[in-house]
């Protein structure tokens, strides 16, 4: 292990023994190292277990984001992005739009990243067509689609239980779930930023029914808000408490509060240090989740690059478009080619993977070439 | 212990590094440990965590320039329609709104100008010093050199002129890598290595201190990278003169290099060991103008121990697509963040009073 007395001296020594070892940390342990005054050496522990789980590898995927709707019927405190029905801006794609976008893209994607708002009249039925009219535009694509908060609401609209919607997704294409709409997890916290959506146990619950299907799913933390460093250190609990029992959980994504265009005020925004504290302590706390994203858009992407040393290993994607992050604020690139990412990846000393949606290595040289109409 | 992480541990205490153990590091030594023995450096020589900056503004008195380095997006050549040289009034105004910010100090560099003979910039150094207390940082090497040649004389004498009519000190500018196939290649119009470091030498024997930098990551070697610091090393052996050392990476936008823009870490990388290379520079600057905030912050950690200046005004780096802006209050805040006290300095590093940075901040 590097530098023993350098972690006995911050009092870190029995946590950097555990971390050494794989050893489960417990919230106390937690606790100190977001109380540690020295962020870099939290950074070094991580970096020690991100390189125990996957040397130097770090992954990167191929992707597209497609937005179907800003319409929302939730109107959470922190969404720059969010339209009332029928108000000015609000939209919806149709499932020729939302072909034709994804087929558009400069390389056929990998992974497609399909999100949206929680829409009151688009029905389930329209979902199956999406997914149905997707997977047949593009058969090498694995289709991401849906947070748990999305699921639970087409539920709700269509009388039927969260599996059976889970179910028919599946049947129509659907193989993994993003991480999106956890947020924080506290109930008191969410009822000030998110007071409509699903609560934590609802959320939790969704992602277990997903892997008892077969469906992986990912994680996120949207942290910097109202939470304590507490309430960090609860979510990333519950998140590998569910990890046990379930074990569907692919990726861990961090998300930065963005401070923008929002009905969020925050009197001490995050800064640089604050954002690779928390990705370190995620990364030491969450022993059973094997990935954890640098989410460039919302991170920008130099400190992106850094945070592959504090814990991340996965640099999401090429991505192409992004909107809600952006609308908030985010000041980060709004696409990066493959080659960008893989030079970058390079520049660092590590070693470019490129991946699929559920971080299955992708190899050969034949996708290197553009297809049709697309711009690098 | 391995080997590099015996080096690591004896620079820390005090050590000098040798060109074949820099080598070392810079090739195998591991982020973190690079960061952390620089950090035990930064606080050895500087044990109190302090964070300075001086508030200032960069006033480019004219973008003309003969050298059209190739490395540079800020210039216009002679005759080009958006040419500019700064009047009296347009510069006076500059310094009252940099004065009103409680700003102490203005960094003034410019082009080569084909036409403009000495006499103007003695003129426009007495115009300051006649009407505004402020500290007067400019003119980078290249040029001194310039005027030199322009006025037929030596670049003492060009020295001797300037700080006769009032400049306070130099910054580090021009500097890029400082080994002449390097300068060759993306600056061959500006002054080689060799003078460059005379400039500086000179000063430094006529009582004015300097900075000095570093611009990395165009088409310069990793070796060159370190030959540049240890000429720097050699040349403050020689005078003492240097406050600081500043490095930071090429941006290629609207440049005429092709390069892959250096990630954050390479900067960490090469931050840190500019620290342990330099044992005789006390100050290493961050540079959050090409790396933004949150990498700043980081490169506390990492050697820097010095948030460099406000920047009221800045063009060149902005002219090749980078442009992020703080204020003195967010350049307070970034810093108490990361864990450290901020306080204004002036040029030479001595404090503003405390009150002065708590009341502001």
């Amino acid at each position: 292990m590097p530098e023993v007395q350098r972690f006995e001296a911050l009092g870190l020594g029995a946590i950097a023994r555990k971390v050494a070892a794989g050893e489960r940390l417990s919230l106390t342990e937690g606790q100190q190292l977001f109380a540690c005054p020295d962020v870099t050496a939290v950074g070094a522990l991580a970096h020690l277990r991100r390189t125990a789980l996957h040397g130097a590898k770090t992954f990167y995927v191929v992707n597209r984001h497609i937005n179907y709707t800003n319409v929302c019927v939730n109107a959470c405190a922190f969404c720059a992005y969010q339209r009332e029905k029928g108000q000015e801006g609000g939209f919806e794609l149709s499932i020729q739009d939302a072909v034709d976008r994804l087929t558009s893209a400069p390389l056929p994607p990998r992974e497609v990243h399909i999100v949206g708002g929680c829409h009151p009249d688009l029905r389930l039925a329209f979902f199956v067509d999406l997914l149905t009219s997707v997977q047949k535009a593009l058969p090498e694509a694995t289709l991401k689609c849906f947070t748990a908060v999305e699921i639970a609401h087409f539920a709700r609209l269509e009388g039927l239980s969260t599996i059976e919607v889970l179910q028919t997704l599946k049947a129509a294409g659907l193989a993994m779930l993003p991480g999106g709409g956890a947020e924080i997890f506290a109930p008191e916290v969410r009822r000030r930023i998110c007071p409509r959506k699903s609560d934590a146990e609802e959320w939790l619950r969704i992602h277990g029914e997903a892997h008892a299907l077969g469906l992986a799913t990912n994680a996120t933390m949207l942290f910097g808000h109202l939470e304590s460093i507490d309430d960090r250190l609860d979510h990333l609990d519950r998140l590998r408490t569910q990890q046990d029992k379930t074990g569907g959980f692919t990726c861990f994504i961090p998300l930065p509060f963005q401070t923008e265009n929002n009905a969020i005020k925050i009197e001490r925004p995050l800064t640089g240090v604050d954002e690779l504290r928390t990705i370190a302590v995620s990364r030491l706390m969450l022993d059973n989740i094997p990935h954890l994203k640098a989410y460039w858009v919302m991170l920008t992407v130099k400190q992106a690059q850094v945070a592959l040393f504090f814990g991340a290993d996965d640099l999401d994607g090429t991505v192409v478009e992004e909107k809600i992050g952006h609308m908030a604020g985010a000041t980060s690139e709004q696409g990066l080619t493959k080659a960008q990412l893989e030079a970058m990846i390079r520049g660092l000393g590590l070693v470019p993977v490129e991946r699929d949606a559920r971080f299955n290595p992708i190899g050969g040289d034949e996708r290197r070439q553009p297809i049709q109409g697309g711009q690098a | 212990m391995s080997r590099i992480q015996q080096i690591l541990d004896e620079v820390a205490e005090g050590r000098r590094l040798t060109l074949d153990q820099a080598r070392l590091l810079q090739q195998e030594a591991d982020l973190h440990d690079l960061g952390h023995a620089a950090h035990r450096v930064r606080l050895r020589k500087h044990p109190e965590p302090v964070v300075t900056y001086v508030v200032d503004r960069n006033i480019n008195y004219s973008n003309v320039c003969v050298c059209a380095c190739r490395f540079c997006a800020y210039f216009r050549p002679p005759g080009h329609d958006e040419c500019f040289v700064l009047t009296h009034a347009e510069i006076g105004q500059k310094i009252e709104e940099t004065l009103a910010l409680g700003g102490t100090q203005i960094l003034m560099q410019g082009g080569h100008h084909p036409d403009l003979p000495l006499t103007w910039y003695e003129d426009m150094l007495a115009f300051i010093k006649a009407n505004y207390n402020i500290h007067v940082h400019a003119f980078s090497p290249p040029e001194i050199v310039h005027f030199a040649k322009i006025s037929g004389l030596t670049t003492a004498q060009v020295i001797q002129r300037l700080k006769a009519s009032g400049l306070d000190s130099i910054p580090g500018g021009g500097a890029e890598i400082l080994v002449d196939r390097v300068r060759q290649a993306v600056s061959p119009n500006k002054c080689p290595a060799g003078q460059w470091l005379a400039v500086m030498e000179e000063a430094h024997s006529q009582g004015l201190r300097t900075t000095a930098t570093m611009m990395f990551g165009h088409e310069e070697t990793e070796e060159e990278r370190l030959l540049h610091l240890f000429a720097v090393r050699d040349s403050q052996d020689r005078t003492g003169g240097f406050t600081a050392f500043i490095p930071w990476t090429f941006q290629p936008d609207n440049t005429n290099i092709v390069a892959r823009p250096l990630t954050s870490p390479e900067y960490l990388r090469m931050l840190a060991l500019s620290r342990l290379v330099l044992d005789n520079i006390d100050n290493v600057q961050v540079s959050w103008v090409t790396m933004g905030p949150k990498i700043a912050q980081l490169a506390l950690y990492f050697g820097g121990n010095d948030f460099g200046s406000t920047m009221i005004e800045e063009n060149v780096v902005r002219a090749a697509g980078v442009s992020f802006r703080l204020s003195q209050g967010e350049i307070d805040g970034l810093v108490r963040a990361a864990g450290f006290e901020p306080r204004q300095r002036r040029m030479d590093y001595r404090l503003l009073p405390q009150t002065k940075t708590a009341e502001q901040a």
